[in-house]
């Protein structure tokens, strides 16, 4: 499903920030990309989709990230900003979320119908029609999330999707990304989420994979979580793991 | 709330009163903004001397205020810095144009003095126009109208992406501002040793944002062109808008409709 072969990247072009990267994400897996600041989790969210352009080769659904193929990749990914007010531009929710629909020439009736039902499913009603400069930083955070759902994307990348949310709400993006089908990349510091919802997970440091495996297995990992400024999930900790 | 802040949520009210849903929001953007121009057209071509017959115009004004369900203070509250300039346009006037013109008792009116008033009444009446139909149509509907109108999509997705980067600047320069003051007690405003970096820092940051806003309509499709079609059908409401605002400026224009009422009750 999402392949990178070699891939390098770096801002200033003396300082990596993706190395060497070889990576192959499976149709239908939730794979948590988790690592120290830095270590390079949004870059390659953003590599996937073409907002960067590094060395190597980066293939998504069997199309390679180019120029050209953009349209059609960007068209099955959907991507959750690190910063909600960045991805909320028009000035309602309901607006924001038709946004996407409509470019791809859904009807309004049945892009209508799809925002319902995503803000139900999200139990976000009550937001459709407020505007966005009116609402929190939480609702906002779910907002945005909703605008990527709504478009029914066969690839989910998320960046720190649990930032700025309550309990309750965090429960609600936990559980709702359970029951999504589709591949999911999360990159997030919230190593509680990432246990509860993902299958397999990606340790980075320095733009490296230091591990990649079973969800389980790396974060009950002490040494080397710690090793790569990272600690064990709070409910280990409290299991005294 | 500082004043970044202030002016921010200013402009953010503008969209909460253009997503009203009184008779004016509900009539055709397009029709909106036709009318909009033929007044801002003709209150702009009276006479430099012909103040009572400019009068009449102030009805527009008046009668769309109250159908729009707006508060005319909003309008003055809202364009406070811009009305004295406005105002001020004509204030030399009196001074190069000393032709006597009437006189009332002892007083001689000049015609230095009318042409500034007539210019600050064209001033204001024009603004409030150009208010009435921002206040009462979303942006996008606005541009939806003009893209009607073959008004090149370069320029109406400039007009729309600048509406939003204005709060975008506005809100990076808020954060700034107040990130500013919080280290710096008891100092008003920002140091001028500051302004340098204070630009620099604000400029970056909002091009970083404004990239990153960008990518996210990339993402979900946007390819240069805005997707207008909520635009509502135009109704016959809309049209008799139209048809009978045009026919009463271009009367007014025609004919001096408040000598005419006054000519009927001093004789």
């Amino acid at each position: 499903m999402i392949e990178f072969q070699n891939v390098s990247f770096s801002y200033d072009k003396k300082t990596p920030v993706v190395q060497d990267l070889d990576l192959v994400i499976k149709k239908g897996e939730t794979v948590g990309l988790i690592g120290a600041n830095g270590a390079g989790k949004s870059t390659i969210l953003k590599l996937m989709l073409g907002l960067l352009y590094g060395e190597g080769t980066i293939i998504v659904d069997g199309l390679s990230v180019t120029k050209a193929n953009l349209p059609m990749i960007r068209k099955k990914t959907g991507y959750v900003l690190q910063d909600s007010d960045n991805q909320m531009f028009m000035p309602t929710v309901y607006e924001d979320m038709m946004f996407g629909l409509r470019n791809y020439g859904m009807s309004r009736e049945a892009a209508e119908a799809r925002v319902d039902a995503v803000l139900e499913q999200l139990g976000l009603q009550d937001l459709k029609y407020r505007h966005n400069h009116k609402i929190s930083g939480g609702e906002k955070r779910m907002a945005a999330i909703a605008t990527v759902l709504v478009m029914q994307p066969e690839v989910i990348l998320m960046d720190e999707p649990s930032t700025a949310l309550d309990p309750f709400n965090r429960r609600t993006v936990i559980r709702t990304i359970q029951v999504l089908p589709q591949t999911k990349v999360i990159a997030s510091h919230d190593l509680d989420m990432i246990l509860e919802t993902c299958d397999r997970v990606v340790l980075l440091s320095h733009g490296k994979v230091v591990a990649d495996g079973d969800c389980g297995m790396i974060l009950r990992d002490r040494a080397l979580l710690e090793q790569n400024r990272m600690e064990l999930p709070l409910c280990m900790q409290m299991q005294g793991v | 709330m500082d004043k970044l802040s202030g002016a921010q949520s200013e402009l953010r009210e503008m969209d909460v009163l253009a997503a009203g849903i009184s008779v004016v929001h509900r009539l055709h953007p397009l029709c909106k903004l036709l009318v909009t121009v033929t007044y801002i057209f003709i209150v702009v071509s009276f006479h430099k001397y012909d103040l009572s017959g400019l009068i009449v115009m102030v009805l527009y004004p008046v009668l769309m205020f109250q159908a729009a369900e707006i508060p005319v203070r909003v309008f003055f509250y809202k364009l406070r810095v811009v009305l004295p300039l406005v105002c001020a346009v004509g204030l030399a006037n009196p001074f190069l144009d000393r032709m006597p013109l009437t006189q009332i008792g002892n007083l001689v009116i000049t015609g230095g003095v009318v042409s500034m008033l007539t210019l600050m009444l064209k001033g204001c009446l024009a603004l409030m126009a150009s208010f009435l139909l921002v206040a009462t149509t979303p942006i996008d509907m606005l541009c939806g109208a003009l893209r009607k109108l073959h008004v090149p999509k370069v320029l109406t997705a400039l007009l729309l992406l600048t509406y939003r980067y204005v709060g975008v600047i506005m809100g990076e320069a808020s954060a700034m501002s107040q990130a500013y003051s919080l280290r710096a007690p008891g100092q008003k405003g920002i140091h001028i040793s500051a302004w340098g970096s204070f630009l620099g820092q604000l400029l970056l940051r909002s091009m970083d944002r404004a990239q990153e806003l960008y990518s996210s309509m990339e993402l979900r499709g946007f390819q240069g062109e805005f997707f207008y079609s909520d635009i509502p059908a135009c109704r016959v409401s809309s049209v008799m808008f139209v048809l009978v605002s045009c026919s009463f400026f271009a009367c007014a224009r025609v004919v001096n409709i408040a000598w005419l009422l006054g000519n009927l009750v001093v004789r």
